[in-house]
């Protein structure tokens, strides 16, 4: 049930220079409720933050809990809509529809994994 | 005071509880001991009502059993949604009530949802609802066929998330919701300052408010239950204290709304054949209160005796509330007089409530009294005595509880004995506590001295609905009990 949307990177992987580990893949579930106008405008600004600051290194999950409502329980999700950081440790929650793009910068630690 | 006619679909189809039917509201028995009386027979039905107060009032613990009282007896499921605590710690807190939530929530009568809210993990950027919890609680309702929903407390959302418009307008969206799902529900909240909720829950709350008060009083603790709204029902609106004992919350109505309790005709003996000629009418009325007062050793508990024995030699059962002496003081003293207290303790026909006055507060006293009343169907009461009470309280507590209890026991149509002790140097017509206007027959008790000798005298001060005897009368205790000496007085002192 839960719709899984990955979104293809649109620049070219940056190499990692040899001797330095990999950078980590970020691993992020969005929480809606339905089709609507805050949860399209929380994809399309997820995307273009994705798109311009972690080249490539992320896979996006949109989870819609109309479809299954059992997951608002397990996962702990109030407010809508929701994204969770599953990847890299520790779990990082943001709630909105992500229009203020610093603040989700801020939020998903991306300065520190740059 | 109805503000506004129910509309005909709102009226319900009898009478509930077993109160006069109000055409008012539908209402959910909370069966909560006490509350449903004085709400007419409890909470709005298919409405939201907020119960405040602040910590440790007891909002929790009220809120609970209207969810286990709802599942045991009104066979209505119930959803917790606890936003403090476990439902672990939830099932250990209300075990003490006797709550068993792990076996109600087995046979799905009960969902304990745990909504934990921690603001340091989440970074707010820009618009939000709460559809998740409306989802959440949705899916919780949906899965029990719940009726009764409680959330506890609501405001734990003010210190999740920060933009406080959004949580006013979803708060709002949440009450409107819950009405439409047809739920019973309580929120709570926790008391502000000069406000009844911090957060100003009783905004969205249009229907029923109810706040919990808890003070210290004396060193004894006093929980106190308000009715502060109640759209479209009657209601009591004094302070009801109540307790939160091993069985539940009980609340003890002030004075009995319903003071529509019936008047018997029926007499029964007191025990003692001069008295019950000096009466007049042959003994006292069943179900009325009768006060003995007099000073240390004029003989009331006596007479008292005297009436359980009789009410056991009908097979009738006597309970008997001693606050000064023990049980077996109390049966030996009266063996001395030739009143049998033994056999009628060994056939159940007389039970003792020993109590030290101090040990325990007024209002727990009173709501032992009840329980025992409730268990134990007894016809006749003794409070012996009602004076010592006021080491426990004022005077004014001390009263009022007494109006409470003999509302209560008249209600049952039990028939009640109180002596109160008149120390010496006061007027015999006192009680020490203002209680001659309640009771229905009043004797006071009193050792004289006429001429060089000691003799016990006995007056009717008042007997309604007799025509007693006005008379002084000289009464003697022998090892065949209480007798009055009408005749013999005046001939003897004159």
């Amino acid at each position: 049930m839960v719709a899984e949307v990955r979104v293809s990177p649109q620049t070219k992987k940056v190499r990692s220079t040899p001797g330095s580990s990999p950078p980590a893949k970020v691993v992020l579930s969005l929480y809606i409720a339905g089709d609507t106008p805050k949860s399209r405008t929380a994809l399309s600004n997820l995307k273009k933050i994705c798109v311009e600051h972690l080249d490539g290194r992320y896979r996006i999950k949109v989870i819609d809990l109309l479809k299954n409502p059992k997951l608002a329980r397990d996962h702990q999700i109030l407010a809508l809509p929701t994204l969770v950081r599953q990847l890299p440790q520790p779990i990082r929650k943001i709630i909105g529809d992500l229009s203020n793009t610093e603040r989700v910068l801020v939020g998903l630690g991306i300065e520190s994994i740059k | 005071m109805p503000r506004k006619k129910m509309p005909a679909r709102h009226r319900p189809r009898g009478s509930v509880h077993g109160a006069k039917p109000m055409r008012l509201l539908p209402k959910a028995a909370t069966g909560i001991q006490g509350l449903d009386e004085i709400t007419g027979g409890g909470l709005p039905r298919g409405r939201t009502t907020l119960v405040c107060g602040s910590a440790g009032c007891g909002k929790t613990m009220f809120a609970m059993e209207f969810l286990v009282r709802g599942a045991q007896q009104y066979d209505e499921p119930g959803v917790f949604v606890s936003f403090e605590e476990s439902a672990d710690e939830l099932a250990q807190n209300v075990e003490s009530m006797g709550f068993d939530l792990k076996a109600l929530s087995r046979r799905r009568k009960l969902l304990v949802e745990h909504i934990r809210v921690v603001r340091s993990e989440i970074e707010e950027t820009g618009g939000y609802d709460l559809e998740g919890l409306f989802i959440r609680l949705g899916l919780a309702i949906d899965s029990i066929g719940a009726k009764r929903v409680v959330l506890d407390t609501l405001e734990a959302l003010f210190g999740a998330f920060s933009n406080t418009a959004i949580l006013r307008a979803e708060i709002r969206r949440l009450f409107e919701w819950l009405k439409e799902k047809g739920v019973s529900a309580i929120v709570t909240g926790e008391r502000g300052d000069g406000a009844l909720t911090r957060h100003g829950l009783e905004e969205y709350v249009s229907d029923c408010v109810i706040l919990l008060d808890h003070r210290v009083v004396n060193q004894l603790t006093a929980r106190r239950l308000r009715i502060v709204k109640y759209r479209g029902s009657v209601h009591g609106t004094d302070e009801y204290p109540f307790l939160i004992r091993a069985h539940g919350i009980s609340v003890v109505p002030i004075t009995s709304i319903r003071l529509d309790h019936r008047a018997s005709s029926e007499i029964v003996s007191s025990g003692v054949p001069t008295l019950d000629k000096a009466l007049g009418a042959g003994g006292f009325y069943r179900s009325s209160t009768i006060l003995l007062s007099g000073g240390a050793g004029t003989g009331k508990s006596s007479i008292a005796g005297h009436f359980v024995a009789e009410a056991g030699g009908r097979r009738e059962r006597s309970l008997y509330v001693a606050l000064e002496e023990s049980q077996s003081e109390i049966v030996r003293n009266m063996k001395s007089i030739g009143i049998q207290l033994a056999p009628l303790v060994a056939r159940d026909m007389l039970r003792f409530h020993v109590s030290r006055p101090t040990a325990q507060g007024l209002e727990l006293h009173l709501a032992s009294i009840h329980e025992l009343v409730v268990e134990y169907r007894p016809q006749v009461v003794v409070v012996d005595s009602i004076t010592s009470l006021l080491s426990m309280g004022s005077i004014a507590e001390v009263t009022s509880m007494i109006i409470r209890l003999v509302d209560f026991l008249k209600m049952n149509g039990i028939t009640a004995v109180m002596t109160a002790l008149i120390p010496a140097g006061e007027g015999t017509e006192t009680t020490g506590v203002n209680v001659s206007s309640l009771v229905d027959t009043w004797l006071t008790l009193q050792n004289t001295e006429i001429k060089g000798v000691r003799a016990r005298a006995l007056s009717i001060v008042k007997a309604r609905g007799m025509g007693h005897s006005n008379q002084l009368h000289e009464f003697v205790m022998s090892k065949n009990g209480v007798e009055l000496k009408t005749d013999a007085w005046s001939r003897k002192y004159a």
